[in-house]
């Protein structure tokens, strides 16, 4: 079946599982999130610890996510993977910088003799959840706003600024992308805790900060939406390739898919009920609408970037240099053998249900982390 | 420009020795002690017996640490080929990113799922299914050698694929090629075999401390003998498997081999070098002696390389500048190949792009017959086809000679272990512990073999690392080297105190 389907279908597809698994992390970022609420959060450090355990039994799950999106990238999108990474130099190797120390954190923090201090590692947490997040959000941004980067004959990517992409944290919609995601993954955060801990103090501030954060949330979520209405976008003419602007390009294409404009409002929607479900009707529950809601944005958003004969990377320096969906994918063989490796994501997303079903099962409560089992908690 | 961009290849590459080797460190024990801690529960599940389920959370605890720092450092190796090697990125994305993913899919989330359950899960599920997840452990970072290492493996040996023209990069033809590449295969079997050992030795030389101060004895003993049968395998397997890798580089990266082996002339009944010093001012082409000293076995290189004691092996003068009668084509006719073919690909892609399709046909032509040699006209002189000889030779015998050693340091331990005086043995205890920084040692000099052994090629004949890096000012790659350095060091100290801390404490507290 798969080996019939046409080049252009199959890089859709292609588009559409490297969206999901981008939209997934995104949704699955309530772990930096957490993170950033140790310390606002919390009255004492028995609480603080309860977030971490919390968080430290997914923060995995999380970065892993992350790697596949980029292996993802890798091989559906190489020249994507190429000009982004070595291109966008400085963004993406600062956005490393935070994961690599969030990945120590949680299991060195509580240890003794672990060099740097508890309250070290604590900061390390809350770096990845901010300015990771931050530059991540900046870095989507760029779908929409372009990059400074001119490919040549061979599509060896060549950058125009010495930032390196750290100038796309300037953009006040790409800051805004940031800035929204980190309040929002915040509130997502606070939405878990409310779901997985069971200690009332605890959950009874993460119910207002899940608020709260969420209205911080807001304004940039404006930033976004009203960006989309009114900017000029990069379109590609389907005749020959050739990519020019468009006023309105990014309203035409909500308007051309409908869609997309479902799963947009639809997530926003989403969110909206949980946060306020956590916060007025005494729910556990929201983190599910908080999380699945944010990763129908985030579809939502990849799809305006990528569909509709859009340039999805898009070079603001030299406009025929601009990656789309067509000439950024892998050759028709690889995506089609990928595709097949891709049956098995249902699988894995099942037995990780599963897991998570078992562990979650039971609160997580204040006696787990002083009781028998402790020493191995973080 | 020339001298700027070579040095931002040598901080490219010398930033992906760095963070290569320091993700090496933390590999090969998760390979091999997820195992052991499979077999430590599985004992406990089958016998009910605390004492085993003491001895596996002990070394849990040790996993654990451990595995943290191997993720911290992996994600960086991950999104390094782009953000350092982006044109590489690009030309050979298309088969190489496919291993990548699939990595991601079937190895690391069986890996982050199941190790929440083996750390958080003893009160939260049920006996049997924590024993699957502690397994599932084991499987699932053991899957993420298998891809990485096909990817490596075709480095080393590109299979099932084309180059395009029209994009002027390399596709994907046969991904069953790839993956079942005979290359790949060896390099699995033999890497992960040598995190088995790595690992045995690690329980082995942590529990000959204990023995050594007295403490946990009988923990130490129940430990010491299963990691030393695991070991003793591991490590019969580990040499079989360096055969076949050794076989391998003969037969698909014959300039490595003979790096591997300071050979410079080619013949008959080669010897293996048992032991040498290099000459370091030789290079290819002159006539002074490879060895200051050296002592050598005739005819085993041969057997080696050939399966056949009297067989010819290439030296690396013979593949440098071509030897007629072994029908050799050097490096050297192949840089004239691979220039024609590079003049050929840019006359190609301009007459393409200004509609000039007669032209474009001719240069493709003659482009078609010196392709196979395209990654050569990158090359600037025939000798820059030959690798570091002295790095490469010293790093294969360090871990050769140090391979056929701790063989028998298993079997020692285990012959003590039965007749039941394995604490008396003071030195053997001292030698258990030392071998452990032995192995890492030799895990570290196996890959400077593969790698400092594939230079100058990114690629094996295909792509030089000059060709693959990032356009890029140095001092970019400058800085994260050394931001990678201090962070990576840092991290790595953090590391070995909390993991002494806790040996201290041990498995009581
Ligand atoms: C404890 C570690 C250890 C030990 C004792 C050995 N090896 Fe090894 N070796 C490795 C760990 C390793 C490794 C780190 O896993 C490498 C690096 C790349 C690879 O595929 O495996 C490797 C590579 C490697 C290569 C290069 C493969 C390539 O370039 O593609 C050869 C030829 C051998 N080994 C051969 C041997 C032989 C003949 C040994 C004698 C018993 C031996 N190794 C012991
Ligand atoms: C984790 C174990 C590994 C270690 C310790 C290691 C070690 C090294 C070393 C020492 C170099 C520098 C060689 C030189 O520049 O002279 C290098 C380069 C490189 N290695 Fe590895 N390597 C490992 C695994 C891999 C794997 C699995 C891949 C690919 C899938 C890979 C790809 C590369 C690349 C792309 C370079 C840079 C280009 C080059 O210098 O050849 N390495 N590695
Ligand atoms: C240059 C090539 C390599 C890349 C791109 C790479 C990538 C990664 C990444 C992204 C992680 C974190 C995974 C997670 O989210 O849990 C990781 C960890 C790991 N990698 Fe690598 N890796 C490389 C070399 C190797 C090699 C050569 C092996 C084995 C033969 C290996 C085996 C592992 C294992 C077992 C882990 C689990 C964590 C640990 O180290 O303890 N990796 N790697």
């Amino acid at each position: 079946m798969i080996g019939n389907l046409d080049y252009s279908t199959l890089q859709q597809l292609w588009w559409l599982i490297a969206s999901l698994v981008g939209s997934i992390f995104i949704a699955l970022t309530f772990v930096q999130g957490g993170q950033t609420l140790i310390f606002t959060a919390t009255t004492n450090e028995d609480e603080k610890s309860l977030i971490i355990n919390s968080m430290g039994r997914k923060w995995e799950l999380t970065f892993t996510t992350l790697v596949l999106f980029g292996g993802a990238l890798f091989a559906a999108f190489p020249l994507f993977y190429a000009t982004s990474f070595g291109g966008a130099y400085w963004v993406w190797m600062l956005i490393l910088f935070t994961f690599i120390l969030q990945a120590v954190s949680y299991e060195y923090r509580k240890k003794p003799d672990n060099l740097l201090g508890a309250r070290t590692y604590e900061i390390f947490m809350f770096i990845n959840g901010s300015v990771g997040l931050l530059l991540i959000g900046a870095a989507v941004g760029t779908f929409f706003t372009g990059s400074q980067f001119s490919l040549n004959m061979y599509n060896h990517v060549s950058w125009e600024t010495p930032y390196r992409g750290l100038e796309a944290a300037l953009n006040p919609f790409n800051l805004g992308l940031g800035l929204f995601l980190v309040f929002l993954a915040r509130s997502l955060g606070a939405m878990y805790l409310v779901n997985n801990i069971d200690h009332e103090p605890l959950t009874n501030h993460c119910r207002k900060a899940a608020w709260i954060n969420f209205l911080w949330a807001l304004p940039f979520l404006l930033v976004i939406l009203g960006g989309f209405i009114t900017m000029e976008g990069f379109a590609v003419d389907p005749e020959n390739g050739r990519v020019f602007m468009e006023k309105g390009k990014y309203l035409h294409n909500l308007l051309a898919m409908p869609a997309v404009l479902v799963l947009l409002l639809a997530g926003l929607g989403s969110v909206i009920y949980g946060v306020a479900a956590t916060r007025f009707l005494g729910k556990d529950s929201g983190i599910w609408f908080g999380g699945i809601g944010t990763a129908l944005v985030g579809l939502a958003i990849f799809s305006l970037a990528g569909y509709n004969h859009t340039a999805f990377y898009p070079s603001v320096a030299d406009l025929q240099s601009s990656l789309t969906i067509y000439n950024a994918s892998s050759s028709k063989y690889t995506l089609t053998a990928m595709s097949y490796v891709a049956l098995a994501v249902p699988f894995v997303m099942a037995y990780i249900a599963y897991v998570w079903k078992q562990m979650d099962a039971k609160k997580l409560t204040l006696a787990e982390l002083t009781g028998e089992e402790a020493k191995e908690m973080y | 420009m020339g001298e700027q961009l070579l040095t931002t290849v040598d901080w490219a590459r010398a930033q992906f020795a760095l963070t290569a080797m320091y993700h090496w460190i933390f590999v090969p024990l998760t390979l091999g002690l997820s195992f052991l801690l499979a077999f430590f529960e599985t004992i406990y599940v089958k016998t009910g017996n605390e004492e085993w389920k003491k001895i596996t959370k002990f070394w849990m605890t040790l996993f654990a640490i451990n595995f943290a720092i191997g993720v911290a450092t992996g994600i960086i190796m991950e999104f390094e080929f782009g953000t350092n090697w982006s044109n590489y990125s690009w030309m050979v994305g298309d088969i190489f990113g496919a291993p990548l993913a699939i990595e991601g899919i079937f190895a690391f989330f069986l890996e982050a799922t199941f190790f929440a359950v083996m750390f958080f899960g003893w009160n939260r599920v049920s006996k049997g299914f924590h024993l699957f997840s502690t397994w599932m452990v084991a499987v699932g970072s053991n899957l993420s050698a298998v891809w990485i290492l096909v990817a490596n493996g075709w480095m080393q040996y590109p299979v099932g694929m084309a180059f395009n023209p029209d994009t002027a990069r390399f596709e994907m033809e046969n991904i069953a090629e790839v993956i079942f590449s005979p290359v790949a295969i060896s390099k699995f079997t033999h890497t992960s075999s040598s995190g088995f050992l790595l690992a045995s030795l690690f329980v082995v030389g942590i529990s000959a401390l204990f023995l050594l101060q007295g403490r946990h004895q009988k923990m130490a003993k129940q430990s010491m003998v299963v990691a030393a049968v695991f070991g003793l395998l591991s490590s019969t397997f580990v040499g079989l498997t360096g055969d076949e890798a050794a076989y391998a580089v003969a037969q698909k990266q014959p300039m490595k081999l003979a790096a591997m082996e300071g050979l410079y002339d080619g013949e008959k009944s080669a010897p293996v070098v048992a032991f040498g010093i290099i000459n370091s001012a030789k290079q290819p082409g002159d006539d002074q002696p490879v060895f200051l000293q050296a002592v050598k076995v005739p005819g085993l290189l041969s057997l080696l390389a050939n399966r056949d004691f009297t067989s010819y092996v290439p030296g690396i003068n013979d593949l440098v500048f071509g030897n007629s009668e072994h029908n050799i084509i050097g490096a050297e006719q192949r840089i004239a190949n691979g220039k024609i073919a590079l003049t050929e690909l840019a006359r190609y892609k301009t007459a393409k792009n200004h509609g000039n399709l007669v032209e474009a046909d001719a240069a493709l032509a003659i482009f078609n017959q010196y392709k196979d040699d395209l990654g050569y006209g990158h090359l600037q002189k025939p000798a820059d086809a030959a690798p570091p000889v002295a790095t490469t030779f010293y790093s294969f015998h360090i871990m050769v000679i140090l391979g056929t050693m701790f063989p028998l340091i298993f079997l020692l331990v285990l012959f003590f272990a039965f007749k039941g005086t394995l604490e008396y043995q003071r030195w053997l205890n001292y030698l258990c512990f030392f071998s452990i920084f032995l192995g890492y040692l030799a895990q570290e000099a196996g890959w400077v073999v593969a790698e400092v052994g594939r230079q100058p090629w990114a690629i094996q004949g295909l792509l030089p690392v000059g060709v693959a890096n990032t356009n890029l000012a140095a001092a970019n790659v400058q800085t994260t080297f050394f931001i990678f350095l201090t962070l990576f060091t840092v991290l790595l100290i953090a590391e070995l105190k909390i993991m002494i801390k806790q040996i201290q404490i041990g498995p009581e507290a």
